[in-house]
């Protein structure tokens, strides 16, 4: 009886701390973040002044008109590269997940379609595996300076984020109607509209929106690369060392972020 | 007509969950499964639904061996046979109607499947099918605001929507109060009186299967005990059915279908 006073769980849970200091304390190290620094008196007069070059906001008529069209600019990069990204995960999603398998209902190992998942996965990878920006440096000498390189690069990486995490959202549902489905006869695609579209419809509508919301941030820094939209006007506003448009600029990201939230939340309230 | 001969299922550790079992079913009987938990009861019927496939010995459906068929010729036969659970398998936020017309999915096209998830295409077929329970008029309800009664009658509306000429039910009555619990088995047993068609369920309420179904199986470590028509049936043959089994049964066997840890989603970048 004396053995079980302790909790067996303790011993497990030490390891793991002692382990998880060891790993991060030389990664800290290499990594050379002193948090100090940053409260340092000549940094801190440093960092004022250049927070001081961005007020106030620019709010003229003219920049404001270039704003409106950048900020249109990157709303349309970012909506059609999720929209072309979906047409690619979608199909990449179901070939490579486990879920609507109907040889795993028996047991039975089918080597055809393991192969087929494990090819669309593999594709996946490469897709994600590049990331968005050498794609726009590519793309920006085959369609040049403007939105379309962005457009192109967003598809293609997104497209692969997307498939992976479809898929994986699609294999971590309830798949208790889908098997009942597909034990009853019905066809992959049909259990997949009848049992596992709406078990995972809202996480899957989340995500989507909160990749939308990612995909403006990084047509933005495509921008820098000359692809386009408000990074674009960031870059030029940066270099001509005008701060009140850069802030001007920032306010609109925020605001776009904050739009994006809205919509997932108001998106998940209808699938609901 | 089912036929099983010196038919087993052997898992991977070598455990039996069925054990050289010879059965014969023919079409319209109304079949009652019972024994201990643990007996094989739910791997019998994932056999018979062409859902498990057999380790050992021979199984005919419908005069064929369902594992000797190609993919599309096994799909179809699955369609033809309806199945019910404890817990119904609907999705919460599916509409009642889409839940029973899911029924027919073995049946139709995938043109018409898709088709029928914008509008409803049989919402008469949906309607008769519920009403018997009266739920038609939940038919446009979302299935998350019915109970855990009225949601078993949906897919039991799902079933008899189907039309199967097999019904294979397992413990469809375990999760309901007597009372609802014997309105289901009645009408069941009424549907496949009515249509014909050959019902096999496993129950626990020892009472039902006696009293509503013709004939009655007793499993035990699967092999069958006892396998007569429900009158011939004395307290002393359930007792030795049962006799020995701890209160707390042991946990049903390994279940393939059971869902397993799920991994947690990565959503970072």
């Amino acid at each position: 009886m004396s053995a079980s006073q302790h909790d067996p769980a303790a011993r497990g849970r030490a390891t793991a701390l002692v382990l998880a200091v060891c790993v991060l304390w030389p990664l800290l190290q290499i990594a050379q973040f002193e948090p100090a620094v940053l409260f340092d008196a000549g940094n801190l007069a440093t960092l004022g002044g250049f927070l001081g070059t961005f007020l106030p906001p620019a709010t003229d008529t003219f920049f404001l008109g270039f704003l409106a069209s950048a900020t249109l600019d990157t709303l349309a990069i970012a909506t059609i590269g999720i929209a072309l990204a979906m047409l690619i995960a979608v199909p990449l999603a179901l070939l490579s997940t486990r879920s609507l398998s109907i040889g795993r209902l028996d047991g039975r190992l089918r080597p055809v379609s393991e192969a087929i998942r494990v090819c669309a996965r593999g594709l996946t990878l490469v897709l994600r595996g590049v990331p968005e920006l050498v794609w726009a440096l590519v793309f920006v000498r085959i369609f040049g300076l403007g939105p379309a390189a962005g457009v192109a690069a967003l598809a293609i990486t997104y497209g692969g984020m997307l498939a992976k995490v479809y898929a994986e959202i699609l294999e971590s549902s309830d798949l208790s109607p889908t098997r009942a489905l597909l034990a009853a006869g019905s066809g992959r695609l049909a259990a997949l509209g009848y049992g596992l579209l709406p078990v995972a419809s809202d996480e899957l509508v989340s995500y989507t929106v909160y990749r939308w919301e990612c995909a403006v941030r990084a047509s933005v820094v495509m921008g820098f690369v000359g692809a386009g939209g408000l990074g674009q006007l960031m870059d030029q506003s940066m270099k001509m060392l005008n701060g009140g448009e850069a802030c001007s600029i920032l306010i609109t990201f925020l605001l776009l972020v904050m739009a994006a939230d809205a919509l997932s939340a108001w998106l998940r309230r209808q699938v609901r | 007509m089912i036929s099983l001969a010196a038919l087993s299922v052997a898992y991977a550790g070598g455990r039996r969950a069925l054990d050289g079992v010879d059965l014969s079913i023919a079409p319209g009987e109304r079949v009652a499964l019972i024994g201990p938990s643990g007996a094989g009861k739910t791997t019998l019927l994932r056999v018979m639904g062409a859902n498990l496939r057999p380790t050992g010995g021979q199984l005919q459906l419908d005069g064929l061996d369902p594992w000797a068929l190609n993919a599309r010729q096994l799909q179809g036969l699955r369609g033809r046979v309806g199945k019910m659970y404890q817990a119904p398998p609907i999705p919460p936020r599916q509409r009642v109607i889409t839940a029973v017309l899911a029924g027919r999915l073995g049946q139709w096209p995938l043109w018409r499947a898709v088709a029928s998830l914008i509008y409803p295409l049989d919402i008469d077929g949906a309607r008769a099918a519920l009403a018997p329970f009266d739920l038609a008029e939940r038919l446009f309800d979302r299935c998350d605001q019915l109970s855990g009664g009225q949601l078993q009658r949906v897919a039991l509306a799902r079933l008899f929507y189907q039309q199967p000429q097999l019904v294979l039910a397992d413990e469809p009555v375990s999760a309901l109060d007597p009372t609802l619990a014997r309105s289901v088995a009645v009408a069941l047993n009424e549907d496949a009186k009515r249509r014909g068609a050959t019902l096999i369920a496993s129950l626990h309420a020892v009472e039902l299967a006696l009293s509503e179904f013709s004939r009655v199986i007793g499993l035990r470590e699967g092999r069958i005990v006892f396998d007569r028509p429900a009158a011939q049936l004395g307290v002393a043959d359930i007792e030795a059915l049962y006799a020995g089994v701890p209160y707390a049964s042991a946990p049903e066997a390994h279940n393939p279908d059971a869902p397993s840890a799920r991994p947690r989603l990565t959503r970072c970048a």
